[in-house]
């Protein structure tokens, strides 16, 4: 198996932001069980702002990993600049993911997306 | 560092001791070619005689019919298409199972596109072929029945005896990838009406790179590999020495201690089947519990992700492994827990520990006190996990 970086190991080992937001603003769920990859994103919004987010995650340790290190690269921005973040811009922040791992767990800016788009749909925002 | 806990045995053992002494010399001061007459290159040939010697006593077969290889992928490749392009004049039909080796199943792939046609025999729940589909599978074509003695996933052992007897009575030629049997098996060739074996000597603590292919006498079979006259002028290139000397010194323990061993690595495997699904839900036993390898366990934990487990097990010292997609270097999960029903979601949840006679009933329960909690906090951060 291909090493991970240190900074993947970090944040699988130590996770941050897991969790349920129960009274969350928007909720978006990327990949499927058939891959081995679920991440589910719950946002909380206010004046434009993610104010909180937490996450859930099933699969591997590039899954974990990049969910983590998306909740804290889009905690405090605006919409605008959540919606710029790339999955190849969370595996640059984690030192890199083995090749295998760039197209199946690295799913986590889908997941971003997903969550506001469900924020905007939920509070009739185009 | 905390304590090492090796139960990753499938994938490769340890050497012992003796094994590593009994080689030392063939790479130092006994470095003879085999081949050449004076008395260095005589020693390497005397040594090989006498592991050629071990092989054949603990496998019932005669010393002619043992030859060395560079590991069970080679012993299979060899098998299979050495016997299909031997016998494709009489027909082009072969049989096999659908959970055998990549080393099998991707020769068969190969002579697919040859020309050859495959049967590939389901497997039962518990992972054991039916004898029927056997009998049902067998043409006036059919030149050869390959099925593994027993599986380096699930551990579960086929009805060797029974398919012997069914090739002997059709007159088909019968190969058995015993890769992971020897050494935790009695293996009689003769008994069994094997025609061909292979077996590789790091999974019964030999030294890798280093296999056997055991061919019966008068079988009909081509070479694979074209030069010198090594290997009764069947398979060329200068003898791995040191190495061939090693499996010979790791067979003649293994087969001298494998009742004593059998009976304790039995009872460990079952105190730890056993903790596992008593003390966590959602767990599935993956094989047969009974018709299983001493040392076999594999589970799969619902809602969670096995390369995941392993790199937990890592952090707590515990080596181990799983059949998911992450771990298997592919996208799809283990074809051999598909094969015995399990979906894509479960299939990935997977953790096989192999073990060995170094491992103590501690190392059992120190995994029994971890595995636990490893499981509970990836299940507390998926999203599958129901009534959270």
């Amino acid at each position: 198996m291909e090493q991970y970086s240190k900074k993947v190991m970090d944040h699988f080992f130590n996770p941050r932001n897991v969790g349920v937001i129960e009274d969350a603003d928007g909720i978006g769920e990327v990949g499927n069980p058939v891959c081995g990859d679920i991440m589910r994103m719950y946002i909380k919004v206010k004046d434009n702002v993610v104010t909180d987010i937490k996450f859930q995650t099933f699969g591997c340790g590039a899954a974990i990993a990049t969910s983590s290190m998306v909740t804290e690269l889009v905690k405090g921005k605006t919409l605008k600049e959540a919606l710029r973040i790339t999955n190849k811009q969370v595996a640059e922040a984690l030192e890199g993911l083995p090749p295998i791992k760039m197209h199946c767990s690295n799913l986590a800016a889908q997941g971003i997306k997903a969550a506001i788009d469900d924020y905007k749909k939920k509070h009739g925002i185009k | 560092m905390e304590k090492q806990i090796y139960m990753d045995n499938a994938a490769t053992t340890s050497i012992y001791p003796d094994v590593l002494d009994s080689m030392l010399p063939y790479l130092k001061e006994n470095y003879g070619n085999p081949s050449s007459i004076y008395s260095l290159g005589r020693e390497s040939k005397k040594a090989i005689e006498l592991a050629r010697e071990k092989v054949a006593k603990a496998i019932n077969a005669n010393t002619n019919e043992i030859y060395f290889t560079s590991g069970g992928t080679e012993s299979d490749n060899w098998a299979i298409k050495g016997v299909a392009f031997a016998n494709e004049s009489k027909g082009k039909h072969i049989i096999t199972s659908n959970i055998e080796h990549h080393a099998v199943l991707h020769t068969c792939q190969y002579l697919e596109k040859c020309g050859f046609e495959i049967t590939y025999l389901p497997v039962k729940s518990n992972g054991i072929i039916d004898i029927q589909d056997l009998k049902k599978a067998i043409r006036k074509d059919t030149i050869l029945i390959s099925i593994m003695y027993a599986n380096n996933e699930i551990g579960t052992i086929q009805p060797i005896e029974e398919i012997g007897k069914i090739a002997k009575e059709n007159g088909i030629c019968f190969h058995t990838d015993a890769v992971q049997a020897i050494g935790n098996i009695k293996i009689d060739v003769n008994r069994l009406n094997i025609d061909l074996l292979s077996l590789s000597g790091h999974k019964f603590h030999g030294p890798k790179g280093v296999g056997v292919l055991y061919i019966r006498e008068n079988t009909k079979i081509l070479n694979m590999i074209h030069g010198g006259g090594q290997e009764f002028k069947k398979r060329a290139g200068t003898e791995n020495v040191a190495g061939i000397v090693g499996l010979g010194t790791a067979i003649e323990i293994a087969t001298r201690d494998i009742t004593k061993n059998t009976l304790y690595l039995i009872g460990l495997r079952d105190r730890l089947i056993q903790g596992l699904l008593q003390n966590i839900p959602d767990t599935i036993l993956n094989g047969d519990p009974i018709s299983r390898l001493p040392g076999n366990i594999n589970v799969c934990f619902k809602y969670i992700e096995g390369e995941s487990i392993i790199l937990l097990l890592d952090q707590s010292g515990i080596s181990a492994s799983s059949g998911s997609a992450c771990t298997s270097g592919s996208l799809e999960p283990s074809h051999v827990l598909l094969a015995i029903g399990r979906s894509h979601e479960i299939a990935h949840g997977s953790l096989r520990l192999s073990l060995s006679t170094e491992n103590s009933i501690d190392d059992i329960d120190f995994v029994l006190e971890r595995l636990p909690v490893i499981v509970k906090n990836l299940r507390d951060m998926s999203p599958l996990t129901k009534n959270k």
